[in-house]
């Protein structure tokens, strides 16, 4: 009987990509789910700490299979600083009193290179040249320490190794060179950066192209396409167009929000449906809005019955909807008004057992305990009224 | 007669509202950017100007900056956009009032006669942005009273927004016409006047939520 492992924790194997030496730290942060930063440190001071580490590393390296992948890139910065630590730390438990003092600055060296170069291992940098925001800070703060372990390595090196009297002259001879590096290097990494941001520049140009390209593809040549074949059909292009305004209309101005949770654009959406089936114009006025929940979603659909029959009954070409969101959040008083100008009808007249608006508005509207009012008569077209309190 | 100038950058457009529009109006000029509009109304002195919000140039609203004060015409902003950045900024600019470029032409005429009047032309989406504009102040009501809307102006607002003209708002309220547009005006001069940034803020806000 064979047990499959939990696919949560991905098998054990040794990664081609982003190793240092054999891809065995790695492999197992993979698979334990620990940063790899965690892992090697693990390995550096078991190898310190009397051959143990060296021994497993080579058993795993041994039994660990590789991962069927491309051959990927060796991090050489990485791996000389943590060859640094591990010769540090060697030295620090191995050597005298006296050495060991000495070796000290060389290993905060090591570990704020390790830092560094981990900062700016190629996945990070990747990630720059992708993103402009993300975790920046983190990222700067990190930096930031491991240039000070550098620098305080650095310094504590200079302190031991250099007497108070010569420090001038060397504390003058390391500017001149730094300074000459300085002058050399800068142009070209000041060419190299605006070479990465001009890049990244044009790129976030022609995404926002592409996508453009591809709305307009999806929508509006589709859209001109259809009308061109139903030309005979006025009803027909008229809802197409009208249809493709609103959409088009939707992506250019409207605050982006769902119409699964918010009642402005839940309304928005419904007349646009409506519109779409009866081939009228809805005009949709948004005043405040709030998140939707159950009694509004009824609320919702007593008002696209109300648009429906305006649209079907009032022979006019055009319906107003007008939402108002009032109050603060929790306890806001919505309103919704469903007019048109057309013929309207003698609310006394419609038999009882007819559903439209005595079963799917009114009806509707009290067992979520709102109401519903219709103002009609006939000639003065018919407004329909629906409130409810959240 | 009222005697107009159609901006707009759309030629097409043009010929179609000349077309039409009735026959109390007199199309006395027409233009088609910025400078060609500015130079335009200077010299033929319109009563009103049809003024599209989008104009190549800087847009209606740089129409309404470079010739404020200057001629006696008033302005009438028309335009696609339902964006509230647009609309509130051209009416804040000094328009007497916006329509989309949907309206029919009868309305349209009437809007144009309207303003041509010194009244206020709201269109129910400007009065929906408005109502909410006003609506979203959380700091406490600052001290003039241009920062605040009445109830009845609240209650005008509302009913233009609900799809009412001023006729049928006046039967409603049981108050004349006049009345109403009394109203209508005295909300556009706040609008215009207020000085609460958070109205320009609110608009261009609601572009990035």
């Amino acid at each position: 009987m064979t047990t499959s492992a939990p696919s949560s924790a991905p098998r054990l194997d040794r990664r081609a990509d982003g190793r240092l030496l054999a891809g065995v730290c790695r492999g197992l942060a993979d698979h334990l789910g620990l940063d790899v930063v965690v892992v090697r440190l693990v390995f550096v001071v078991l190898v310190v700490s009397g051959w143990a580490g060296i021994a497993a590393y080579c058993a795993f390296w041994l039994l660990v299979p590789r991962r069927e992948e491309p051959a990927g890139r060796r991090d050489w910065g990485q791996t000389l600083a943590y060859l640094a630590v591990t010769l540090g730390l060697a030295y620090l438990s191995w050597g005298n009193q006296a050495t060991s003092a000495a070796v000290l600055p060389l290993l905060v060296v090591g570990a704020g290179a390790a830092i560094l170069w981990q900062q700016a291992d190629g996945d990070r940098r990747q990630r720059w040249v992708r993103t402009t925001t993300g975790p920046l800070r983190r990222m700067w703060l990190r930096s930031l320490f491991g240039l000070a372990l550098v620098v305080c390595g650095i310094g504590g090196f200079l302190v031991q190794q250099v007497d108070t009297a010569q420090a001038r002259e060397v504390l003058i001879a390391t500017g001149v060179i730094l300074s000459g590096v300085a002058m050399i290097a800068t142009p070209w990494l000041l060419r190299l950066w605006q070479d990465l941001e001009s890049e990244r520049h044009e790129r976030i140009r022609s995404q926002e192209r592409a996508e453009l390209a591809a709305h307009i593809h999806d929508s509006v040549l589709h859209t001109l396409t259809l009308i061109q074949r139903s030309a005979h059909d006025p009803r027909e292009v008229q809802r197409l167009a009208r249809s493709q305004e609103r959409t088009l209309r939707n992506w250019l101005y409207q605050p982006r929000s769902d119409p699964d949770q918010t009642l402005a654009a839940a309304v928005r959406e419904a007349a646009g449906e409506v519109e779409d089936d009866h081939g009228v114009a809805i005009e949709v006025v948004c005043v405040g809005d709030c998140p939707l929940d159950e009694r509004l979603g009824a609320m919702l659909q007593a008002t696209r019955e109300a648009m429906v029959n305006a649209a079907k009954y009032a022979g006019t070409g055009a319906v107003s909807v007008y939402a108002e969101v009032e109050g603060d959040p929790g306890g806001e008083q919505v309103t919704i008004f469903v007019r048109d100008r057309g013929a309207g009808f003698d609310l006394d007249a419609v038999p009882d057992d007819r559903m439209g608006v005595r079963g799917s508005i009114i009806g509707r509207m009290e067992r979520h305990g709102g109401t519903a009012t219709v103002r009609t008569s006939p000639g003065e077209g018919t407004e329909v009224r629906l409130e409810m309190k959240k | 007669m009222t005697r107009i100038v159609l901006v707009d950058d759309h030629q097409m457009f043009r010929t179609g509202v000349k077309a039409e529009l009735g026959t109390d109006i007199e199309v006395v000029g027409e233009a088609g950017d910025v400078d060609e509009a500015v130079s335009v109304i200077t010299a033929a002195k319109p009563e009103v100007v049809l003024l599209d919000v989008h104009l190549p140039g800087g847009g209606g609203i740089e129409v309404l900056r470079r010739l404020h004060g200057t001629v006696p015409a008033r302005f009438l902003a028309l335009s696609v956009s339902d964006a509230a950045e647009d609309v509130i900024g051209v009416v804040r600019g000094g328009a007497r009032g916006y329509v989309t470029k949907t309206i029919s032409g009868p309305e349209l005429t009437d809007a144009i006669g309207r303003v041509a009047e010194g009244d206020a032309v709201f269109s129910p989406r400007l009065a929906g942005f408005v109502l909410d504009a006003f609506a979203a102040s959380d700091l406490p009501a600052a001290d003039s009273e241009l920062d605040q809307l009445t109830a009845r102006e609240r209650e005008v607002l509302r009913l233009i927004a609900r799809g009412y003209a001023y006729k049928e708002i006046a039967k409603e309220l049981f108050i004349s016409v006049k009345t109403v547009e009394t109203h209508v005006s005295s909300v556009l001069r706040k609008l215009q006047l207020s000085n609460r940034h958070e109205l320009s803020r609110w608009a261009a806000a609601r572009r990035l939520v």
